[in-house]
């Protein structure tokens, strides 16, 4: 058995993809959870926890049922855009920023939350508006906070298993990440390759942890 | 020239209070709120500047209408123009002294401008350093060089000194005073300390469980007519030591604390805590030049 080194890198696009496009969706969601009055602050804040407890075989079910060709969102998709998401790395992205969402928008809002109202109150009596506020004052003061929001999504993509396999199968070249990797070979009793894999996914996400840790001892890492 | 009516229920840490206030603050005028914590001073603040909205009202500034709940204007706090002096400083700790001054602008390049406030506040050698470096008087100084690099219309300052030891206090004391005879701003300054609201006022509005009982020029406020001494002051009592025939008050007038003597008649009724009013007739004073040593 060779060694492939593709499944890696799939996995790497793939977690460094889905951090890029939760930092976007993260950031503004956060925002508002930490300061909206709305009544359906606890209802949002329950779906995007729902992660943390639903076991990912469930999501990845529902989000396979979603957007199969036979139900109405996949047709639509497929004809409008001519776009698959079942088996392919678009699903595996859009499966992973879902399975991820908590672990950015939590810590966000956390640090959001975590700021004296004084400090935008403060901005506001400047004459600067809400945007202006939230990119010179508040993000700036919740750095800890971003990055270890980041780092836990990148290192959680990496290590996801059940919602990838779900919607995203075992097909190699697109959707066969290292974790899905690992798994066939172990099935193949291929535990050489299975430990490759293994050993750099073992050390990628000590090293990116790590990493972290020393760049903030001060930061705490609420999961 | 700024009239203003506030109607607002609030829950303070007595239970529910209505705020029903209604005044009007002269062009250019220093006027403060004066009450004990809880009176709603702080809230009066946050309504002038918008943060907070009032249940019932009327808010005019320079003719210009900023608030009226009859026909649903209310302008956002980012369009009033107010420099806002908070209680703790409020500084945004990611920028340097200069950067926090210089964020308020409201067009970049009048660095000139931000050199000038920093001098004024005593700032310029410390400009580099962050709010965490400063001690809590350098740090209100930099929020009110802040506030005013914004050049607002109307400054609002929240009980600034709250915080900071008595040197530092006057020092400030100065420092507003003068900003003010500089740019001429009106003014509307909260405290509980009644030296402090002595000192810089035109004039003072006392508010009393959300309510202005009573308003005027700060001699006529405190100070009853009938006294005519040379020397008047207000003061707090320390402590009463009473004797068998006399009685020696401790009083805090400013930042110093005088012993007097007071007849039993006069001792009667006055306890530790208490506001009383020391007047002299003495026209032999010993007058000695000031020195500012221990002042910061």
């Amino acid at each position: 058995m060779k060694y492939e080194l593709w499944p890696i890198l799939l996995t790497l696009k793939l977690a460094v993809l889905t951090t890029a496009i939760l930092i976007l969706i993260g950031i503004p969601l956060g925002y508002w959870l930490a300061y909206t009055k709305s009544r359906f602050r606890s209802l949002l804040e329950t779906l995007v926890s729902m992660p943390l407890v639903l076991p990912p075989t469930v999501l990845g079910f529902y989000l396979l049922l979603f957007f199969s060709p036979g139900s109405l969102p996949g047709r639509l998709l497929e004809s409008w855009f001519d776009l698959r998401i079942v088996f392919t790395f678009a699903g595996l992205v859009i499966g992973s920023v879902i399975f991820s969402l908590p672990f950015m928008v939590n810590p966000v809002k956390a640090g959001f939350q975590s700021l004296p109202a004084s400090l935008s109150e403060a901005a506001y009596t400047l004459g600067k508006s809400r945007t202006e506020t939230l990119l010179r004052v508040l993000l700036p003061n919740i750095k800890p906070s971003l990055l270890s929001a980041a780092v836990m999504t990148f290192a959680h993509t990496i290590g996801e298993f059940g919602v990838v396999l779900m919607i995203g199968g075992n097909i190699p070249g697109s959707t066969r990440v290292a974790s899905i990797a690992i798994y066939g070979e172990v099935e193949s009793l291929n535990y050489a390759s299975a430990n490759f894999y293994s050993l750099i996914l073992l050390a990628i996400s000590f090293s990116v942890l790590f990493a972290l840790y020393i760049a903030d001892k001060k930061t705490r890492i609420g999961f | 020239m700024i009239k203003a009516r506030f109607r607002k229920k609030l829950n303070s840490a007595k239970g529910k209070m209505l705020l029903d206030v209604e005044f009007e603050i002269g062009d250019k005028e220093f006027v403060s709120f004066y009450g004990n914590s809880g009176a709603g001073k702080t809230t009066v603040l946050r309504l002038l500047s918008g943060l907070i909205v009032p249940d019932e009202g009327y808010l005019e500034v320079d003719g210009r209408v900023w608030f009226d709940s009859r026909r649903n204007i209310d302008l956002a706090p980012q369009n009033r123009r107010v420099g806002f002096v908070f209680q703790d400083h409020n500084l945004f700790p990611h920028m340097t002294v200069r950067r926090n001054v210089e964020f308020a602008l409201k067009s970049a390049g009048e660095s000139d401008f931000v050199d000038e406030l920093l001098e004024m506040v005593r700032m310029r050698g410390l400009e580099h350093q962050k709010p965490s470096a400063l001690s809590g008087g350098q740090r209100q100084r930099v929020a009110l060089a802040r506030a005013l690099a914004a050049r607002p219309r109307l400054l609002l300052l929240d009980e600034p000194f709250s915080s900071l030891d008595a040197g530092m206090r006057l020092g400030l004391q100065d420092e507003i005073a003068l900003i003010y005879r500089k740019f001429g701003i009106t003014t509307v300054f909260v405290s509980h300390d009644l030296p402090e609201v002595f000192r810089l006022s035109k004039r003072i509005f006392l508010l009393e469980e959300g309510k202005i009982i009573r308003s005027g020029p700060p001699e006529k406020m405190f100070i009853e007519d009938r006294l005519s001494g040379k020397f008047k002051f207000v003061g707090s009592v320390i402590e009463v030591a009473r004797d068998s025939f006399l009685n020696i008050l401790s009083v805090q007038v400013g930042n110093n604390i005088v012993k007097v003597l007071a007849t039993g008649e006069e001792a009667e009724g006055i306890a530790a805590g208490d506001k009383v009013i020391i007047a002299s007739k003495a026209f032999n004073p010993i007058v000695m030049k000031y020195r500012e040593e221990g002042l910061s």
